[in-house]
């Protein structure tokens, strides 16, 4: 039990908890749809495809929905980024599809809503027309997916649809990753990743193995060797701490940990202070900020230690933060948590400037304390191995290395995702899962090294 | 203040914006709004003989085009389905209250001259400013051997034309249907009959659409669809050459033209202007945002005017006639070439592709690495303007004529083998 008596469950009552916590952005109606759709110039070489990282061809989806092929529209979305819904809420279009929108030209700030029209026509597919894909023949061959986010999820669907069967392992009861628990609730209401993943395996040939960690319950040797291929998709799973003193306080937790925790239990469950500190800059950040708010603390302050131009998080999503009425402080660098009898009190913060050669300095004189019952770490995720020590799979600057089929130093495993260098976003991981669902599949068919070569044909 | 005041065939009204017979002129209470809202006239809806004919339930179609919606419209209505006297006794009291206006009524009746001669003079005694014969219906009533079915008959125009002449004082406009090969044919017969003027166009023999869940054409009435008359915006191009071809006709030229189709505002008005028009009649932008649109209407084609230096109506009618030649009469050493801004472009690529897939590959597809850009190949383009159209953003595409050396058109070109030689 926590210690600090102002932290506590069920702050606002379950009608609160349900407005606050409800879509944060509906849905497009089919006449706000066509009006947006009709605004898309339907560029050649469009710069928003190229914006994507998974490249969905968006002119063509637009001018779907725009002629009433709604159908259509979602196969080319999907057929690119199966999991298109959830990209379509939770991407940053703002600084892709949308802000390469050549609509920002002519009118700036008004680009064609892309990520809006992508939800319309993936929700139209998801309420009307199932799963738009079939398995080609089955060649007999088995993949363990390691990790069951978005990279995992989209290079099982890949798999699944080139005929090969997939076992999905995952360390959480429940697939997902961090669409099930890492994103803010609001940005995927109404269960939408659990509703996602049954729509993605509707494809069939994926079994999902949940509550298994590999490397502690099974090794990837043992997986390349029991398996045809192995894709690790296991995220960042480690966080950094603070390295100050008290992080072991109660009230004191891990931004990921809280919202996993949100994101897992009823809200008038989930405990949060009344006053609250979230530090750092991303995305985390500021969901993690905006739920504690939404949950009903009273004053929630996000800390960064730079300016806003160093933000990880967009300005959309600052200003979201904001309109919420989370107070940001910058060029603050936490120093000190303050306790009294063993309860958290506050957190003191040194402040900073950008120096002479551009570092930021510090000025431990120079300090202000902010009084808090919580404190949210969002300092940044770490990968840590999935693999054991001694098994090949070499690592660099904290991520796997792959080359540009996805392969691994382990012959036979490949990496996507967040564990590997690049972009941390979802739609960069879709991309990552899919194409090396199509590295592995050439290379099986190749029949490739290890093992028999695929024998059957695609028609 | 440009003067808006026109005088046609003899009808005075204080500008040239009239209604066109049509829905919006089907009764009193609806030209009243019309007149406080500021119309300079209108054509009463069709009058016809007792009984009246009845209209049927469902009776416009539109065509939306991305997002915009009647661009085109479609009617199967026919004429006014109200008693001959309910409309006299009407048209006679907004005639009194509105002297100042134009108040023309159009009128159908069978092709007979007892018919002609028997409704005159009952309209003549509303003090209405003129008659105009509707010709040009062409959906149901021409199944009648009324409407389009008499003014596809350069003859029958000419007969009735006579008639009402012979039995009225008031000036006569003939309202032609432009269901019809050359224009010119029937023009002539309404002059030959004595026409004091000629109204054009009525609307095109059309079918909006297909309901593809009833499979019938719309509008859709009890499972079945028909064919309807066409208007709106979209005809605009071709109203505007038939009254060019009539104003630059020798014959013609002397013929008062009320232009219709398609006017929306005051824009497409000087351009019907400027191709020979004295008066205007609008229906469809009317029935798209009420009367009021009127007041844009006066109030830009006033600046307009102004502007330009043209003090009345007199001064744009006609215009751009002289200057709307034959093909044969074009310049075929003039050369404008494609000439895109850089600054104001937004690299949407549609220039690009249209040439590219379309036209004479003349606009370049260029990278350097993110940045996009598309350049005209001058020695590939033919002046098409296909690019500047396609372009999303207005200035950004233009043409730019280039210095031209001498005349020779395809009267007198080389490659014509029945060209004019000295």
């Amino acid at each position: 039990m926590n210690a600090t008596p102002d932290i506590a469950c069920g702050r606002l009552s379950a009608l609160e908890l349900s407005q606050n916590f409800a879509d944060a952005h509906p849905a497009l109606t089919a006449p706000q749809a066509a009006l947006e759709a009709d605004r898309c110039l339907y560029c050649f070489d469009a710069p928003c495809m190229e914006a994507c990282p998974t490249s969905i061809d968006i002119p063509k989806f637009i001018k779907a929905i725009a002629s009433g092929n709604l159908a259509g529209s979602a196969r080319t979305i999907l057929e690119s980024n199966i999991l298109g819904g959830s990209c379509a809420r939770v991407c940053p279009t703002e600084i892709l599809c949308e802000q390469a929108c050549v609509h920002n030209s002519l009118e700036a700030g008004k680009p064609v809503r892309i990520g809006a029209l992508q939800r319309f026509a993936t929700d139209w597919q998801m309420d009307h027309g199932g799963q738009p894909f079939t398995r080609a023949p089955l060649t007999g061959r088995r993949v363990a997916v390691v990790g069951a986010g978005p990279a995992g999820l989209a290079c099982a669907h890949r798999l699944a649809m080139h005929g090969h069967d997939v076992v999905l392992f995952d360390r959480h009861a429940q697939p997902g990753g961090l669409n099930s628990y890492g994103v803010a609730a609001y940005k995927l209401a109404d269960d939408f990743a659990q509703r996602e993943v049954a729509f993605l395996m509707e494809i069939g040939g994926i079994t999902f193995q949940g509550g298994v960690t590999v490397g502690r319950d099974v090794t990837v040797s043992a997986l390349a060797v029991e398996y045809d291929a192995v894709f690790l998709a296991t995220g960042l799973a480690g966080v950094r701490a603070l390295g100050l003193a008290g992080e072991t306080l109660d009230g004191v937790m891990d931004a990921v940990s809280f919202i996993e925790t949100l994101r897992s239990n009823d809200k008038k469950d989930v405990p949060v202070g009344r006053r609250v500190v979230v530090i750092g800059g991303g995305n985390t950040a500021v969901d993690a900020a905006v739920q504690a708010r939404r949950l009903g603390a009273d004053e929630v302050t996000l800390v960064y230690r730079r300016g806003v131009e160093h933000m990880s998080a967009t300005s959309v999503e600052r200003e979201w933060a904001q309109t919420n009425g989370v107070t940001v402080r910058l060029w603050a660098a936490p120093q000190g948590l303050l306790s009294e009898d063993g309860a958290l009190t506050g957190i003191a913060f040194a402040r900073g400037r950008a120096g002479a050669d551009g570092r930021v300095v510090y000025d431990p004189e120079d300090s202000f304390t902010l009084a808090a019952d919580m404190v949210l770490k969002a300092i940044g995720q770490v990968f840590l191995p999935a693999h054991a020590e001694g098994e090949h799979i070499a690592v660099e600057g904290g991520r796997i290395v792959v080359d540009g089929q996805y392969r691994t130093s382990m012959p036979g495993v490949y990496a996507g995702g967040d564990c590997i260098v690049g972009e941390d976003l979802t739609v960069a991981a879709v991309r990552d899962g899919r194409d090396a669902a199509e590295a592995i599949d050439k290379a099986l068919r190749a029949g490739d090294g290890r093992g028999r070569g695929v024998e059957q044909e695609n028609g | 203040m440009a003067d808006l005041r026109t005088v046609f065939a003899g009808i005075s009204s204080p500008n040239p914006f009239w209604l066109a017979s049509a829905p919006p002129t089907d009764k009193e209470y609806n030209v009243r709004r019309a007149f406080q809202a500021g119309w300079g006239g209108v054509v009463w809806k069709t009058l016809g003989e007792d009984p009246p004919v009845v209209n049927v339930s469902s009776r416009y179609g539109a065509l939306a085009y991305e997002g915009r919606r009647m661009a085109g419209l479609n009617n199967i209505e026919l004429i006014s389905d109200r008693p001959l006297a309910t409309n006299i006794a009407e048209i006679k009291s907004v005639k009194r209250d509105f002297p100042d206006r134009a108040l023309v009524v159009s009128l159908m009746v069978p092709c007979r001259e007892d018919s002609w001669k028997s409704i005159l003079p009952i309209v003549e005694e509303t003090g209405a400013d003129g008659i105009e014969l509707n010709f040009g219906c062409p959906h149901g009533m021409s199944e009648r051997n009324m409407g389009a079915a008499v003014g596809q008959v350069p003859e029958y125009v000419e007969m009735v034309t006579r008639w009402c002449k012979q039995y009225t004082r008031m000036p006569v406009i003939v309202k032609l249907t432009p269901n019809i090969t050359n224009i010119l044919a029937p023009a002539r017969a309404a002059l030959a009959g004595g026409a004091d003027a000629v109204s054009l166009i009525n609307t095109i023999q059309s079918v909006i659409g297909v309901d593809l869940d009833a499979m019938a054409p719309m509008p859709v009435v009890g499972g079945q669809g028909t064919h309807g008359g066409y208007c709106g915006p979209a005809v605009k191009p071709i109203a505007l050459r038939m009254i060019g071809d009539i104003a630059r006709d020798p014959e013609l030229s002397a013929l008062p033209i009320s232009g219709i189709g398609g006017i929306s505002n005051w824009r497409d008005a000087a351009e019907f202007l400027a191709m020979g028009s004295t008066t205007l009649q609008v229906c469809t932008a009317a029935m798209h945002y009420g009367f009021r649109i009127v007041e844009d209407m006066i109030d830009g084609l006033s600046a307009w005017m102004d502007g330009k230096g043209y003090a009345g109506i007199d001064d744009v009618t006609g215009r751009a006639i002289p200057r709307y030649v034959h093909w044969n009469d074009l310049n075929l050493k003039f050369r404008t070439l494609a000439r895109i801004d850089q600054d104001a472009c937004i690299k949407c690529g549609l220039c690009h592709i249209a040439c590219e897939d379309t036209s004479h590959q003349a606009i370049a597809r260029l990278r350097d690495g993110e940045a996009r850009r598309y350049e005209v190949i001058d020695e590939e383009c033919v002046g098409c303007n296909l690019c500047a159209h396609v372009c999303p953003v207005d200035g950004c595409i233009t043409m730019e004529p280039q210095p031209v050396d001498g005349v020779q058109t395809w009267r007198d070109h080389p490659n014509n083998p029945s060209r004019v030689t000295a």
